[in-house]
């Protein structure tokens, strides 16, 4: 006979469901400014606070403050704040599109946007980074895509890049430094590993932006690319994108309870940041020292964004079923878009009316877009790439029983 | 008891309810849950959610944290977890969110779950059900729309189960969970909510109109390796699966001809008697099925047939399957192998 208690299965509950508040204290939110800034050289293993608290630099008031404030100039700033909107308002109308049933299906990136888009800005042309389907902000940030043919590629009409074959936000831009994006998670973590070691093997100056979501980090290949960027020094951003959900499955079900998502990293020998991802000038700061120690030969960087998924995951889910309504009102680090807003009026290199004026603006341009794409179809009304295209691409040269496949079906 | 003698006493008796595939599949996993202490059910937010399709809604609630959880996003770790629970002596019912994902735990299914059976002779073995939603018809593109129904018949060792419809869906899913081999048991997603037969632009007849949609509320099972006799029919026989078994209905009704539908239910170890008798009575074969062509498991239906019934056939054997391309996302209906597609395969049989 044994004298031990009997075993448990322990199975991790966010604090938050339907009608019972979340209570958001497992964040360990540090106050702005609060955090120290490693030299660039730093090794690795000196980075093992940084991966449990969180760098900010925009207090309650829009100030900057800390360490890891940089002069930047507000120009740049103005067009962050841009980009995030105009973002924002690309989504709200692809959602209604897609309501619209003009496209089948479509990912918001709510709440997310200053991670994508102040990542964006900080790297460098030829730079490559390997996204998931909620990073639309890397593309809209620049000014060398067109929200014509994004939008087209949404419709899957004629003029869409991918010929009809990927879902809706399933993008793929080389020319952009956007990697073709996979239905299957995870996969391209380590990809860009591989992409940042073939720089450094053609003694190139290119670095590697690899993202991936808090649910995915379960995946071998999450682990699998820290190995890899660990051993080869690989110029590599590792981006952790912790937004708290995975569908429905709160982080501490991928093993964010009672750690974090960044302390994976110097796990592996990997300098690592926790960083507020709705904090503008956090993600500029931090994508600068990690771009900084790519560059530099100093291997990779894993940074973990901490923000809130605020919509649904996609249009194909209803999050009321298993979090509470107004969740995202509570979270502690509240909106992307009104802290920069905040922080660039209180420059005083922005004012209600401009940012008035901008939004307007953006939602015309987008409008202008989209009434534009439309003009080559949408999946509704079934003006789309030919059923010929199918057969395409299988190969780089059609095999025969492609071919014949493709008489049989007439097309 | 022999799998295929295994006779089913208690549905004679049971009071049947109208369920959708998705309701049979629940109420299949509820049956279990509180027959057998041992079985257990987990996956990607199959907890507090109910997964994506709702299959385990409600199951959590009823049965507590430790017996239906969600699982980390590693479809490597949820059957290898649940080959170490099989070790144990529990009875892991897993869920891939769909059959598309699945690749990651390849190694597990494979070269683990597969053979530990034959490796440990007999010491350890994986009572486990692999369950995934499969196939296309839902603008899914790519990565929401594949049969990957071949990659398992490969391998020996594994059963390979595929329903048409929420009877069947509950009674097999019972045998899954009771058979002691690793089962992957594939849920045709078009199927979950009626019997589409390929006819897109019309609307789908609830289950609840259709006979198979009725449904006994406990315990009985659909044996494994039996197939069904769908349409009987003496001009042509038809061996299909999942959901072409209503695509081929439809051909049948619109081409006149008297075929007859076996839909295999286990694809593999698989009920070899019931097409081969039908193939002598008929002499023409058409093997249906959405994945692709090439090395698709029509190819090993065809070799079958044609060792088995060679001198009985008056047509060579047809196939009717999807191009041998990954599964587009615009395009889908012309990648689908509707009803038209099986129909010129009728005639050619036919005509042959
Ligand atoms: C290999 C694989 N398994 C499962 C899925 C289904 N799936 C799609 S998105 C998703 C959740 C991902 O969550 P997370 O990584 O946190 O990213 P987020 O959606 O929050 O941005 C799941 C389970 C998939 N696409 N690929
Ligand atoms: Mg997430």
């Amino acid at each position: 006979m044994t004298e031990h208690e009997p075993l448990r299965l322990h199975v991790p509950e966010p604090t938050g469901r339907p009608g019972r508040h979340t209570d958001f204290s497992y964040l360990h939110v540090s106050s702005a400014g609060e955090v120290r800034r490693p030299p660039v050289d730093t090794r690795p293993v000196d980075t093992n606070d940084l991966a449990y608290v969180l760098v900010r630099v925009l207090d309650d008031d829009g100030r900057a403050v800390g360490p890891w404030v940089m002069q930047t100039d507000p120009k740049l700033l103005r067009r962050g704040l841009r980009a995030m909107m105009k973002t924002r308002i690309f989504d709200a109308r692809m959602l209604i599109a897609q309501r619209q049933r003009k496209m089948s299906f479509y990912m918001q990136c709510l709440g997310e946007e200053a991670i994508a888009i102040a990542h964006a800005l900080a790297l460098e042309p030829g730079d490559m980074c390997f996204p998931t389907y909620r990073q639309q902000g890397l593309l809209l940030a620049r000014d060398d895509v067109d929200m014509v043919e994004m939008i087209c590629q949404l419709l899957s009409n004629e003029r869409d890049p991918m010929k009809g074959r990927q879902l809706p936000v399933m993008y793929s831009y080389k020319r952009a430094g956007f990697f073709s994006i996979s239905g299957n998670l995870a996969t391209q973590f380590v990809q860009a590993v591989g992409w940042g070691m073939a720089s450094a093997i053609k003694g190139d100056t290119r670095i590697a932006s690899g993202w991936i979501g808090d649910g995915a980090t379960a995946e071998a290949d999450f682990h699998t690319a820290l190995t890899f960027a660990h051993v080869y020094r690989a110029p590599v951003i590792l981006n952790v994108v912790n937004n708290q959900w995975a569908i429905s499955t709160f982080q501490a079900i991928a093993g964010g309870e009672a750690t974090t998502f960044a302390a994976r990293g110097v796990g592996c020998g990997i300098a690592s940041l926790r960083v507020d991802g709705n904090d503008f000038l956090a993600v500029y700061a931090a994508s600068q020292w990690a771009a900084g120690r790519a560059r530099s030969n100093l291997g990779p960087t894993l940074i973990e964004w901490v923000t809130y998924r605020a919509g649904p995951h996609s249009t194909s889910d209803d999050p009321s079923k298993y979090r509470p309504a107004d969740d995202w009102a509570h979270f502690p680090l509240g909106d992307p878009i009104a802290r920069l807003k905040q922080h660039l009026i209180a420059l005083g290199a922005w004012s209600e009316q401009e940012h008035e004026h901008a939004q307007k603006e953006l939602e015309a341009q987008v409008a202008a877009a989209q009434k534009e794409a439309e003009r080559y179809g949408t999946l509704a009304d079934g003006h789309m790439r030919s059923a010929a295209e199918m057969f395409k691409d299988v190969y780089k040269d059609m095999p025969e029983h492609l071919r014949r496949q493709r008489r049989q079906l007439g097309v | 008891m022999d799998i295929k003698t295994r006779t089913n006493q208690t549905s004679i008796s049971m009071r049947k309810t109208p369920m959708t595939m998705i309701q049979a599949l629940r109420s299949a996993m509820d049956v279990m849950l509180e027959r057998d202490p041992n079985v257990v059910v987990y996956g990607q937010d199959v907890g507090y959610f109910g997964g994506v399709f709702r299959c385990t809604e409600g199951l959590q609630a009823k049965y507590g944290k430790s017996r239906v959880f969600d699982a980390p996003i590693s479809e490597g770790g949820i059957v290898g977890t649940a080959v170490g629970m099989g070790a144990y002596g529990l009875r892991a019912v897993v869920e891939i969110q769909f059959a598309d994902y699945f690749y990651p735990a390849s190694d597990q299914i494979v070269s683990e779950a597969a053979r530990l059976r034959y490796r440990s002779a007999g010491d350890f073995t994986a009572p486990i059900t692999i369950r995934m939603p499969c196939g296309g018809g839902i603008y899914g593109g790519q990565t929401h729309s594949q049969s990957p129904e071949a990659l398992f018949t490969h391998v020996c060792g594994l059963r390979t189960v595929m329903p048409s419809n929420p009877y069947d869906a509950k009674g097999l899913l019972i045998a899954s969970i009771e058979c002691d081999d690793p089962v992957i048991f594939l849920e045709p997603k078009r199927l979950y909510n009626g019997p589409f037969d390929g006819h897109h632009d019309k609307p789908v007849v609830p289950w609840s109109r259709h006979p198979l949609g009725e449904v006994p509320e406990g315990h009985y099972t659909v044996p494994l390796e039996s197939a069904a006799v769908f349409r009987a029919g003496s001009e042509l026989t038809v061996i299909t699966y999942g959901t072409m078994v209503f695509v081929s209905e439809a051909a049948v009704l619109e081409t006149g001809i008297d075929a007859e539908i076996i839909d295999l239910r286990s694809l593999w170890p698989l009920d070899l008697d019931t097409l081969v008798n039908s193939v002598n009575k008929t002499g023409r074969c058409v093997v249906v099925h959405e994945a692709t062509r090439t090395s698709g498991f029509g190819a090993e239906l065809t070799a079958l047939v044609q060792e088995h019934c060679f001198y009985h056939l008056e047509a060579p054997i047809e196939r009717v399957a999807g191009w041998d391309t990954p599964y587009p996302h615009a395009q889908e209906w012309a990648y689908f192998p509707g009803p038209a597609r099986v129909a010129t395969a009728f005639k050619r049989a036919m005509e042959a």
